[in-house]
């Protein structure tokens, strides 16, 4: 599927495959980020909730649940491949214009998203 | 209100002729309360510098030929009026050619690129059925016309590629207008081109390069909204994308 | 007359220019947070995965300040997110009723209700 106009040809990208949840992590990430930052990252350290609302086997006993491994596959991986697209996006942004440049920056981007989607896969199906 | 009689008009000059580098002239020039950026280049070239190259023609925002930069924003000279920048004790206006452009000379930028692009999107009515004249003419609702209305409003100013920082990033980009035309044509009812028109839009210079800065539609003036065609645009390339390949055979490209 | 146009090119400091490239360049640096944060939940979910000791050991290490104040910027780059995602939505999916399309405010005010409603469900599992 292929247009030659003038002197160029264009031919459709597959970037869907990576703008899919570039988009869907966007919404997932808008809607609960925060919350998740404000329990886990500030009023728990600080003790404004109690330590016990996420201990082991809270924390266990929900990932161990089939839904509990969807929730957090989606809440996790999808925020994860919006960020990486976006963060790839924004190093071009910032300089990297030519196409090899382009190419190295792609794959540590999506490199990333790669190595911990899989370290998430891999925790959750330890759970039981 | 000011009440300068004068002011400092600084210009972005380049002569391909004698000059390597763009550089800057100083011009002191009458203020007039009803007078726009336009006006004032028309008195240095009247009466000072006749070699002052930049273009102009409807002097009311409709035709799109006087796009330039003037302050680092892009607008068009005829609208953009004096008493606006000289207010709150402002001596200066600086102009100079539209961003993201090859300068030909002066405030002349060279836009063959945007015609190029423009052509690939292919912006006039594609039909693969011809519609016998026994049929009449095509009827539109008012709702089939206002879906796409706001996009036909486009004068090829070229205000929006000098304000989108991807157009300057990457060049080959086909950037918000030619994409705006692409997406007025695929959502008019009586097109039946936007397939042809894909493979240029969904490529890799086409929509996706757009990051949703948005700065192409804060600078049109006449409300295209070409950021929000991309989007759309890459919603629909996407969910086609996935059809196409969870069902093969289903184009019959 | 011989043409010798002049090439420009655009710098890198380009976002510094106006207002609005700051503020773009600011919500695509919410990816770099978006990113680490939930790298970060993922770590956590697999020392989850390595049993109590190592799990005490993750939430010990969310305690120290330094992973608070982390979490304070993020969670100010994760609003920034959200505020600025629901605000771009209307544009991406216009909808049109009768003859007219439906305003942004609308839509946006809609989002904004999931999220309280996103929020309040997290807190409440949470805590109960």
């Amino acid at each position: 599927m292929s247009e030659t106009t003038g002197h160029k040809t264009y031919t459709r990208a597959n970037k869907p495959l990576v703008w899919f949840p570039f988009a869907a992590g966007g919404l997932v990430a808008a809607l609960m980020l925060p919350v998740l930052i404000l329990v886990t990252g500030i009023a728990l350290p600080l003790g404004l909730i109690d330590a016990q609302a996420m201990s082991y086997e809270r924390v266990h006993a929900f990932a161990a649940h089939p839904l509990g491994k969807i929730i957090l596959f989606g809440v996790l991986v999808l925020p994860l491949w919006h960020a990486a697209h976006r963060f790839r996006m924004t190093v071009q942004d910032l300089g990297a214009r030519s196409s090899g440049s382009r190419s190295v920056v792609a794959a540590l981007c999506y490199g990333f998203g790669m190595v911990f989607t899989l370290l998430c896969v891999a925790a959750l199906v330890s759970f039981w | 209100m000011t009440d300068h009689k004068t002011f400092t008009l600084e210009v972005l000059r380049y002569n391909p002729e004698s000059d390597d580098v763009p550089h800057v002239q100083s011009f002191t020039v009458p203020y007039e309360e009803d007078w726009v950026v336009l006006d004032a280049l028309n008195w240095v070239k009247d009466n000072v510098d006749g070699s002052l190259t930049y273009r102009w023609s409807c002097h009311m925002a409709v035709c799109g030929s006087c796009g330039i930069m003037v302050n680092n924003e892009p607008v068009l000279s005829c609208k953009a009026f004096l008493r606006d920048y000289l207010a709150g004790g402002n001596t200066k206006i600086t102009v100079g050619a539209l961003k993201n452009f090859p300068i030909e000379k002066d405030l002349v930028i060279v836009m063959d690129s945007f015609m190029e692009k423009l052509e690939a999107v292919k912006p006039w009515i594609i039909r693969t059925s011809e519609r016998p004249v026994e049929d009449g003419t095509f009827t539109q609702l008012p709702k089939q016309l206002m879906r796409f209305k706001r996009h036909t409003m486009c004068i090829n100013c070229l205000l929006c590629y000098a304000a989108c920082p991807q157009v300057g990033l990457n060049p080959g980009f086909i950037g918000p207008a030619a994409l705006a035309l692409a997406h007025r044509y695929n959502l008019d009812s009586r097109d039946q081109g936007k397939e042809l028109r894909k493979d240029v839009t969904a490529s890799h210079d086409g929509v996706w390069e757009c990051t949703f800065v948005s700065a192409c539609s804060e600078v049109c003036p006449k409300d295209v909204e070409p950021a929000g065609a991309i989007q759309e645009q890459k919603i629909e390339s996407s969910i086609d994308w996935a059809l196409d390949h969870l069902m093969p055979g289903r184009k019959s490209r | 007359m011989s043409r010798k146009p002049y090439v420009p090119t655009l710098p890198n400091t380009w976002w510094l220019e106006k207002p609005l490239y700051i503020r773009y360049m600011l919500r695509e640096l919410t990816s770099f947070f978006v990113g680490a944060y939930v790298a970060i939940l993922i770590v956590g979910l697999w020392h989850l995965s390595q049993g109590p000791e190592a799990w005490g050991g993750f939430m010990s290490a969310l305690s120290h300040p330094l992973a608070v104040v982390f979490h304070v910027i993020a969670l100010a780059f994760s609003v920034y997110h959200t505020v600025t995602w629901f605000a771009l939505t209307p544009r991406t999916t216009p909808i049109m009723r009768g003859d007219q399309f439906v305003p942004a405010a609308p839509i946006i005010g809609a989002q904004y209700v999931i999220w309280a409603v996103a929020s309040i469900v997290v807190l409440v599992a949470v805590l109960w």
